[in-house]
């Protein structure tokens, strides 16, 4: 395993690494002159992701080459590419630092998208809560316009593409990929029901390519160095190098890129290991929405879609949210339930009916005023949302809350029956 | 095709249908909420889950689409527990008021809560409780009751073309509202109530004043407009309580206007007729039916003997059903008298000789939604056929091109392809322009060809003839305010030759319910007979009124009141009105719902309806009065006893359909006249719910009426040195009212735009004639008419 090998976070060394000179100084656009010059057959490319085992960064792990070979790339009306740095999902802020550090990067594998997807115009829809990422963006779509990386006869081809950014103003449930193609179109940011997907009927109606702000940015490696390569840097069916936000009771929180598949083990290590004088009780692996494990579960997974799957939870968006003993299992889920409650849009009954319930619940039994019963009316609420819902956010809201019953549930029998905690 | 299976019945259904659709070819019922056949599918209710093989999850019926082989199971175990699931959230937060709610008894949640429902809650924590919102006179909200269906907001954005209610915030906090502080004032809003599954939208004129099952439905045909909506009105001791919708496609699908939904509060005005009544030496007193028949009768004779057959006048509202039109038709030509009209708000009758058939629509009202073209005459239409409005929504929204000549521009919800918007003087010259400019793909008829010579076709009329040559079906349509401009023929005989040219069908919208019935049963002049126009213009000795409101009825009020001056009235009405000032003999009538009758609609079908409530007081059919006062004149044929025998009289044998026919034949006088730009023109049409006497009283309905204001361009307003919101006095012949002036920017120069129909504005002139507007002098209030 190569650690030290990065595919996106690799010019943090130099200085301003998200202005255009430095990237270029790393051979930044060369991939894309490439592609455009040579007229690189989009079937290639397409091919050479689907070799990659890249895999949707945003936290569903959808084969990206299989997602773009959905788009009719001969559609002849207006098509569009969106990315998606929405990034809510608690515990998550890698793609705030792809913009902020390596803007130039995304711009580039956007492009390339849209050369082999056949659209003219893009869409990068970021958090409404990173403005400063969002700031960085723009001057970085200035500069890559000014140097023809942007617009018409793009590396003086025929290529054509333009690029804008768009700030949302911080919903959750606008980094659904429906929801936020109706924020961007100027809606209420309501998830749409499926079928038809987006790359059928997408932004404005017209066929449409989602992806997350990190997968996009793979992009440029996988074409300039072949997907074998990037494949290899990862493990099978889980390519490439990832980047984990590691937070909660480490002594180094932050983003690391490392290799897919890691051990749980050498990543906690990486972040400086759980914070001095305590040890490991539970790790949220992929963001909020996925299955909390337990410490001696996670110390034997390795880090990757499948290995996380296995082990009962969910890769996601790789936010690594870390908990010592000194956590009460009941309030943080009392927390977890509390964002998805204040975060469900209220479209479907399920979702926006059951979120509020599963809080209440868990509040009460949090605050000493739990019943014996309630365990089982958690179980069955959580039970009666999942998969009921139009979008994912219902499963969102239901599995942390099967999670921490299925592993801490002595903890909540604990605080019903005595009406205290027991951490 | 597709072969599925439904709880194991092999049905065929077509490709694409939905679980739902396949479910209800295939006799079984799944429980929904949000989904609604006129509606796009929402799918947010999650209510019609079902089970679906190899699915992993339960699946919304309403918006998965069937694909060959699908087996699906709407009643196994995973099914109902998912519906049983869902109705348990939407349980949570509904509150228990079922015994003090409106929608009790006709409610889908309690319904479906008998079936899907926990006998008691698990949830034990405070409810949501929303504030509720006021949307005006005609809806009430119980907002805590909503269940997000958004019923109500999609039918704002797809069916009534405007978006007044949304929902706001999100999750448990989203809420049902109107933008902030408005109500909502669509004309086709009672839909909503129909349409709201639970309690949370219910009707504020009906509110708590009967339960569902305590009311008996009755068949009626709606009595407003030329559309003739199926409705079903609800009865209880002999009184209407409620109308709504009765589903036919042909007609008005499932909607109903909130004219037609709402009007039935005009039954029960303080200003019903209820007792016969005659006037003696200026006193009027009640008396006996026969006695006021005899008085009438004999009074008529006399005159007749005296003055002459021709000194008698009838005037019928064309909301007259066909028998009573019929039958007065039949009465005047036994009393000699070929003076007989329904066409009180017409003002131009120059094409009544050339007329080949009854004025109608051209084609079906279904396949309005299927055109690709039209070209919209003089019509507000939204006021004047709401429902017919909704079908072109409907056509523009899959791409038709609607094109407009017309003197106002109102916005009718929809995308308009090209639109001439010009005072009423020139929209003759304006429909030539693009007569001339389709003359330029196609030979212009020898007769309209000399009116066009010196026509300067415009951009904007070229582009309306470029749209109206493509596309493949066609119409062009003659409104209300066409019928009655002044110069009605020559716009008929333009827009016949615009339909010609352009391979449209023709189509005159019917003004009211049984326009085209009045046709049909005969109520116009005989050969040598008087028009409305003449009997008002050179009055007659004596009038029959047959449910005219005369003063706010014609179209030039001050004239008809004029007119009654020093003539002997006899007037069948239903309310007392002003006859009470000029009739000599008051005949109080059925109104709608309390007769059996026809109406034709504009389609030119006939619909047949019976009365579901005895008339109020005394009050009799206006088709069993006239049999009586044939017999008193001791006339042959008055001796029908119902409504039926006289319905196959009156409309004969041959199908309706032959004696339709909007072409005019060759040979009439045609003058095309420049407009004449130095006089203040009335834009005069009739105000939506100012139409007929019945709409005119249903309290509710005039709350949402706005009051007649004086609009005019704010160019029009400086150069008369006005100023918005100031009282004017607008002066049309001998009249004077005073109005509050107002700006629209959308209207023409040189017109100012008064509503007619209204009480304060009944007695103004001409609906398209000159008006002046002044500054008032002082602050007086009242008006000052002086009828001569």
């Amino acid at each position: 395993m190569n650690m030290s090998e990065k595919v996106i976070l690799h010019s943090l060394h130099l200085d301003r690494p998200w202005s255009l000179e430095t990237y270029r100084s790393t051979g930044g656009y060369d991939t894309l002159r490439k592609v455009v010059t040579e007229k690189m057959p989009a079937e290639d490319i397409i091919a050479q992701v689907k070799v990659s085992a890249l895999r949707g960064r945003g936290g569903a792990g959808f084969p990206t080459g299989l997602k773009w070979s959905f788009m009719p790339r001969s559609f002849p009306g207006d098509k569009y590419i969106v990315c998606n740095s929405d990034e809510g999902e608690p515990g998550t802020f890698k793609d705030r630092d792809i913009l902020l550090y390596n803007p130039h990067q995304l711009i580039e594998g956007m492009a390339i998208a849209a050369y082999v997807l056949g659209a003219k115009v893009g869409y990068n829809y970021i958090h409404g809560e990173i403005w400063d990422a969002y700031e960085r963006f723009e001057q970085a779509l200035d500069e890559a316009r000014a140097a023809g990386f942007l617009g018409k006869n793009i590396c003086g081809g025929d290529f054509e593409f333009d690029l804008h950014a768009h700030h949302g103003y911080g919903a959750y449930i606008c980094g659904e990929e429906t929801a936020l193609l109706e924020s961007l179109e100027g809606k209420k940011g309501q998830p749409r029901f499926k079928p038809p997907f987006p790359a059928s009927f997408g932004l404005y109606g017209r066929p449409t390519t989602i992806n997350n702000t990190e997968t996009y940015a793979c992009i440029p490696y996988i074409v300039k160095h072949g997907g074998q390569k990037f494949l290899e840097l990862g493990k099978p069916n889980n390519g490439g190098t990832k980047i984990f936000s590691v937070s909660g009771h480490v002594n180094k929180p932050g983003n690391y890129e490392v290799p897919m598949g890691i051990p749980f083990a050498e990543l906690l290590e990486l972040a400086g290991g759980v914070r001095d004088g305590h040890k490991l009780k539970a790790v949220i692996p992929g963001g909020s929405s996925s299955p909390v494990l337990p410490a001696d579960v996670m110390m034997d997974t390795t880090m990757d879609f499948d290995a996380i799957a296995k082990a009962g939870s969910m890769f996601g968006s790789g936010a690594v949210i870390v908990m010592d003993e000194t956590v009460c299992m009941v309030r943080a889920l009392e927390r977890l339930s509390y964002f998805y409650f204040e975060e469900s849009c209220g479209q479907c009954t399920p979702c926006r009916e059951g979120t509020g319930w599963l809080y209440r619940v868990v509040h009460r039994i949090e605050h000493g005023q739990g019943r014996p019963e309630d365990l089982a009316l958690l179980d069955d609420i959580s039970g009666n949302i999942m998969g009921r819902t139009i979008c994912a956010l219902g499963d969102a809201a239901a599995m942390p809350v099967k999670g921490f019953l299925k592993h801490f549930r002595g903890e909540f029998e604990y605080h019903i029956e005595h009406g205290k905690c027991s951490v | 095709m597709a072969q599925i299976e439904i709880d194991g019945k092999q049905v065929t259904v077509a490709d694409g249908s939905t679980i739902i659709e396949a479910a209800e070819a295939a006799g079984v019922y799944i429980p929904r909420f949000c989904f609604h056949k006129k509606l796009s599918i929402a799918a947010n209710c999650r209510m019609c889950l079902v089970e679906v093989e190899k699915a992993g999850k339960p699946l919304p019926a309403c918006a998965t689409p069937v694909i060959e082989g699908m087996k699906i199971f709407t009643h196994s175990e995973k099914a109902v527990q998912a519906q049983k699931s869902v109705m348990e959230f939407l349980l949570i937060n509904h509150p228990l008021d079922c015994p003090i709610c409106d929608q009790g008894g006709e409610c889908q949640l309690q319904d479906l809560a008998v079936g899907y429902g926990g006998v008691s809650s698990r949830y034990q924590e405070e409810k949501r409780v929303v504030f509720n919102k006021d949307f005006g006179p005609l809806i009430a909200g119980d907002m805590t009751r909503c269940i997000q269906c958004t019923r109500c907001v999609r039918f704002g954005q797809e069916i009534a073309g405007q978006m007044e209610m949304g929902m706001a915030h999100r999750g448990e906090h989203s809420e049902i509202t109107t933008f902030v502080g408005r109500a909502v004032a669509s004309e086709l809003s009672g839909n909503m109530i129909d349409l709201c599954p639970v309690g949370a939208l219910t009707s504020k004129p009906f509110r708590y004043s009967a339960r569902t099952w305590e009311l008996t439905r009755r068949p009626a045909v709606a009595p407003h407009d030329g559309l003739g909506s199926n409705v079903a009105l609800q009865v209880k001791q002999n009184r209407v309580y409620r109308v709504l919708p009765r589903d036919n496609d042909a007609v008005n699908e499932c909607w109903l206007s909130d004219r037609d939904r709402f009007s039935y509060e005009g039954l029960y005005s303080e200003d019903r007729l209820n007792k016969p009544m005659i006037k003696e030496g200026g006193q009027w007193r009640e008396c006996e039916w026969k006695d006021a028949l005899e008085y009438a009768a004999n009074s008529l004779n006399l005159i007749r003997q005296e003055v002459g057959a021709e000194q008698l006048g009838a005037l019928a509202s064309p909301s007259s059903t066909v028998e009573e039109l019929y039958l007065l038709k039949k009465l005047m030509t036994g009393l000699g008298s070929g003076n007989v009209d329904h066409r009180l708000r017409h003002s131009d009758f120059s094409a009544d000789a050339y007329r080949q058939g009854a004025p109608w629509l051209g084609r079906s009202v279904a396949s309005l939604q299927e055109l690709d073209r039209v070209l919209l005459i003089g019509s507000s239409l939204r006021s004047e056929q709401p429902l017919l409005a909704q079908r072109l929504r409907q056509a523009v929204k899959r791409g038709a091109h609607l094109n407009v000549v017309h003197v106002a521009d109102d916005a009718l919800l929809c995308r308009v392809a090209h639109k001439l918007i010009v005072a009423p003087d020139a929209l003759a010259q304006a429909l030539a322009q693009v007569v001339k400019a389709l003359g330029e793909r196609a030979a212009v008829d020898a007769e309209v060809q000399p009116l066009l010579a010196g026509i300067e076709v415009s951009e904007t009329a070229r582009s309306i003839a470029a749209s109206l040559t493509t596309g493949e079906n066609r119409s062009v349509l003659l409104g209300n305010v066409a019928q009655h401009h002044p110069r009605y023929a020559l716009l008929h005989r333009l827009a016949q030759e615009a339909a010609r040219l352009s391979g449209a069908a023709f189509g005159v919208l019917g003004e009211a319910a049984n326009s085209v019935g009045a046709y049909l049963a005969g109520a116009l002049p005989a050969p040598g007979g008087l028009n409305a126009g003449q009997m008002l213009a050179t009055p007659r000795k004596a009038y029959i009124l047959l449910g005219v409101e005369l003063e706010r009825d014609s179209y030039n009020g001050q004239q008809a009141m004029a007119a009654m001056q020093g003539a002997f009235v006899v007037a069948l009405t239903a309310y007392k009105h002003r006859a009470h000032e000029f009739a000599d003999v008051l005949l109080p009538i059925a109104a709608f719902a309390e007769n059996a009758g026809t109406y034709v609609n504009t389609e030119g079908v006939a619909q047949s309806f019976r009365a579901a409530v005895a008339p109020r007081g005394e009050a009799r059919p206006a088709w069993k009065v006239l049999r009586v006062l044939g017999n008193l004149f001791e006339l042959d044929g008055f001796s029908q006893d119902n409504a039926e025998a006289l319905t196959s009289e009156a409309l004969g044998n041959t199908p309706l359909a032959d004696k339709l026919g909007n072409a005019l034949r060759p040979g009439m006088n045609l003058v095309l006249d420049k407009p004449d730009g130095g006089r203040l023109q009335r834009i005069g049409e009739v105000g939506i719910y100012q139409t007929d006497s019945l709409v005119r009283r249903a309290a509710s309905l005039q709350k949402m009426s706005a009051a007649p204001r004086a609009w005019m361009h704010n160019s029009l307003l400086a150069q008369l040195g006005l100023s918005e919101d100031e009282t004017v006095t607008v002066r049309q012949g001998d009249a004077a009212i005073q109005l509050s002036a107002a700006c629209d920017d959308t209207l023409p120069a040189g017109c100012v735009r008064v509503a007619a129909g209204h009480e304060q504005t009944a007695l103004l002139g001409g609906l398209f004639d000159e008006i002046r507007v002044e500054k008032s002098k002082g602050q007086q209030q009242t008006a000052e008419h002086t009828p001569s």
